[in-house]
């Protein structure tokens, strides 16, 4: 399976070194070429330096062969608009994109990608292991 | 009519101004606080301090009015294209027009449907193509939504063109010659019409088929 990754931060670069010790064939992409670092020493897997709403680094990259494709940048507004141009433009059948604004996150979850909102998983485990509290006159 | 311009760098503003002059009700929206504070002075309450690619900041702009017109106007494409979708899609605004900042980046927009776009570096390019005439290919209105640019072509000495038969070029599919601008008339173009040098030939002809149609005409490129 191929799999391309767009940001080479944490979450990318985590996710990117989880798919290829899955065996994934998988390519990053990143601006900043030092993110390479983040891969590890060991990283055998492809990486290209350069924008991701840049057509000539997406076709480096491989998009045209990709089976999923993960979209992890700085900014949410990028990555929707990457996430889109992987879907209609490379068919790209499994695109999932990271957004940080709960109400974008719901926005362009009803659009066929894949939205992963880590704000929204903060807050709700926070609420609800907040709510799990034991009352102080219960447990004395 | 009620207008939210997102964006108060120079276009958004100098828009705003204009609009507002011609009497329209404008709500111009701006996240940086040093052009805040500028814009406000000028503009008063018409300026929002936000982020205009947040949902809640467009709904204090009003975007659920919704307004007739939707300027996304920022420096950056990619907020551009996300308040435009926003704009139409969660709001029904029917004319949303964003601002290409990047050329580049003009394929995203018309892929992600936002077709009514405006780019300063292409229409810059078009004067320029205009004004040097021995570029050949005049590119005088891009059809945006069907894909097609009106161009003028200029025949002359040696293109390959001249002294044939419009029916008998190959021309790339889906382009058409309309006319031949000669002598100071006009005349529309037959299978059977000659083309000569110094004809002003209109045609129609598909985005991306423009180059192919120069060289059939022109020959390639000097």
């Amino acid at each position: 399976m191929k799999g391309v990754v767009i940001g080479c931060g944490r979450v990318g670069s985590a996710v990117a070194r989880g798919l290829a010790g899955d065996g994934w064939d998988v390519t990053v992409v990143d601006e900043d070429e030092d993110a390479l670092g983040r891969l590890g020493p060991a990283w055998r897997g492809g990486f290209v330096v350069g924008h991701g709403m840049d057509v000539t680094v997406l076709e480096e990259a491989g998009l045209g062969d990709a089976d999923a494709a993960v979209v992890s940048t700085r900014g949410d507004n990028t990555n929707i608009v990457i996430g889109q141009v992987l879907q209609l433009r490379y068919g790209v059948s499994t695109v999932v994109v990271r957004i940080l604004d709960p109400a974008r996150a719901t926005f362009y979850s009803g659009r066929g990608m894949s939205v992963v909102c880590p704000t929204q998983t903060a807050i709700s485990s926070l609420l609800e292991t907040v709510r799990m509290a034991t009352p102080k006159a219960a447990s004395a | 009519m009620y207008a939210i311009v997102a964006g108060g760098g120079k276009v958004g503003a100098n828009v705003t101004r204009s609009l507002l002059d011609l009497g329209h009700e404008i709500t111009m929206i701006e996240q940086r606080a040093d052009r805040f504070a500028r814009l406000e002075e000028e503009f008063g309450p018409v300026v929002l301090r936000g982020d205009a690619t947040e949902i809640a900041v467009l709904e204090r702009a009003g975007i659920a009015r919704p307004p007739e017109l939707l300027l996304a106007v920022t420096g950056d494409d990619e907020d551009n294209l996300v308040i435009s979708q926003i704009a139409k899609d969660a709001y029904g605004v029917r004319k949303a027009v964003a601002r290409v900042n990047d050329p580049r980046n003009q394929q995203h927009f018309d892929l992600l449907g936002i077709t009514q776009t405006v780019c300063a570096t292409t229409s810059i390019l078009g004067l320029v193509e205009h004004e040097v005439p021995e570029h050949g290919l005049v590119r005088l209105l891009e059809l945006q939504k069907e894909g097609l640019v009106v161009v003028e072509v200029q025949v002359e000495g040696g293109s390959p063109a001249a002294g044939k038969k419009a029916g008998g070029l190959s021309l790339p599919s889906g382009s058409r010659l309309i006319s031949v601008f000669r002598q100071g008339r006009t005349e529309l173009v037959e299978p059977s019409t000659v083309l000569r040098p110094g004809d002003q030939v209109l045609g129609v002809v598909p985005e991306s088929a423009t180059a192919e149609l120069r060289r059939a005409l022109l020959g390639a490129p000097r």
